[in-house]
């Protein structure tokens, strides 16, 4: 049997998937927001509903999600993305509506949106990308950036007496009456990239479904704001983050 | 029992030399070239094609979807 036997449309078993269109997606190599994207296109080709989603994009590095994944999208400012869903969903309770947050955006300036717009039990899905930087505006501090971190606006490290501490915002969001599923993921490995998958898909349903917020926590890298190579930054981050952000389900009233 | 053999197509123009897929491929069957693409990545490339399975580990991982993966049980 040649490679040419092989390559054959009917032994296709996995690619690009097809919302996901061609444009080149600007992120830094290995970045996991790239992971995530396919994910979230993957699931909404799956469910068959790519005509009755709306996404909201962020500000912060996944601002250009509109470009990559056929969906429709609407762009909100810095941290309103919550909000946003809020209203869309109100005026089209049949859609599947769900946002794109990074730890900036979510965790920082848009804090007030997110734990509101969850303890309403606003029936919307957000990814949150917890990347523990800034990574658009060039690797400042976030809320999330660990103890001891280095970034741009702490370089000997985050200190409790400076900075104040990493906030849990997902374990806040678990303990809110609006929540029906609150889960920590990643996408460093093929089992957990499967598991991300399952998890964004229930958040998803539950959208559509009306059961309540869902909060898709996905512990991230950022290989350009942390300095290391893509490979590195995923020893790094099983290393450092895993510990803080332990992965798995914080909440899911859904499950018998 | 047809053992399953597995081949990749990737999408060189596409691929950011970031080697998550080289990382991923449970028998270490992928390199980055030492060319470079039109952007300028060393781009990934498979150096023994034969041993593929055809797991897709490369592609699920790769943040690009630069890898499409085909699989066919050998007769
Ligand atoms: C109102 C407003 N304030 C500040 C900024 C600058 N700004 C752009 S992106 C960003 C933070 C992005 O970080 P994050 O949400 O973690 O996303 P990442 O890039 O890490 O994915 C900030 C502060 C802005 N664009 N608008
Ligand atoms: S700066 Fe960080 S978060 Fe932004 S694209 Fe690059 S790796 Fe990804
Ligand atoms: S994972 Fe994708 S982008 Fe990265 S080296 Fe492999 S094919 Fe290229
Ligand atoms: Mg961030």
């Amino acid at each position: 049997m040649t490679t040419e036997d092989i390559i054959q449309p009917e032994n296709r078993v996995y690619g690009k998937p097809s919302l996901m269109n061609d444009t080149p997606m600007h992120y830094c190599p290995g970045c996991s927001h790239g992971v995530v994207h396919k994910l979230i296109a993957e699931v909404i080709e799956e469910m068959g509903i790519e005509e009755k989603t709306v996404g909201i994009c962020p500000v912060g590095c996944a601002v250009f999600a509109y470009r990559y994944v056929d969906i429709d999208w609407i762009e909100a400012s810095h941290g309103r993305a919550p909000a946003c869903a809020s209203a869309v969903k109100r005026l089209w309770p049949d859609h599947l509506v769900f946002t794109y947050q990074g730890d900036g955006d979510l965790a920082c300036i848009g804090t007030g949106e997110t734990i509101h717009a969850l303890n309403r039990g606003e029936n919307i899905a957000i990814i949150f990308i917890n990347n523990a930087i800034y990574g658009m505006t060039g690797g400042q501090m976030a809320p999330t950036t660990l103890m001891g971190m280095k970034t741009a606006t702490c370089p000997y490290g985050r200190q409790p007496d400076l900075h104040g501490f990493p906030l849990h915002v997902t374990d806040i969001a678990s303990t809110l009456e609006g929540t029906c599923y609150v889960t920590r993921q990643a996408v460093n490995t093929v089992a957990n990239i499967r598991k991300a998958k399952k998890a964004i898909r229930q958040a998803f349903e539950n959208s559509v479904n009306k059961r309540g917020s869902s909060l898709v926590e996905i512990v991230s890298t950022c290989s350009s704001g942390w300095k290391m190579s893509p490979e590195k930054a995923n020893q790094w981050m099983e290393e450092n983050m895993f510990p803080y952000y332990p992965l798995g389900d914080l909440k899911n009233v859904n499950k018998e | 029992m047809g053992k399953m053999r597995g081949a990749i197509v990737v999408d060189i123009e596409r691929c950011k030399g970031c080697n998550l897929c080289a990382v991923a491929c449970p028998l270490n069957l992928i390199e980055l070239t030492e060319t470079v693409n039109r952007k300028g990545y060393n781009y990934a490339r498979q150096h023994t094609v034969e041993k593929c399975i055809g797991c897709a580990s490369c592609a699920m991982v790769c943040p690009d979807g630069c890898i499409t993966v085909y699989r066919k049980k050998e007769e």
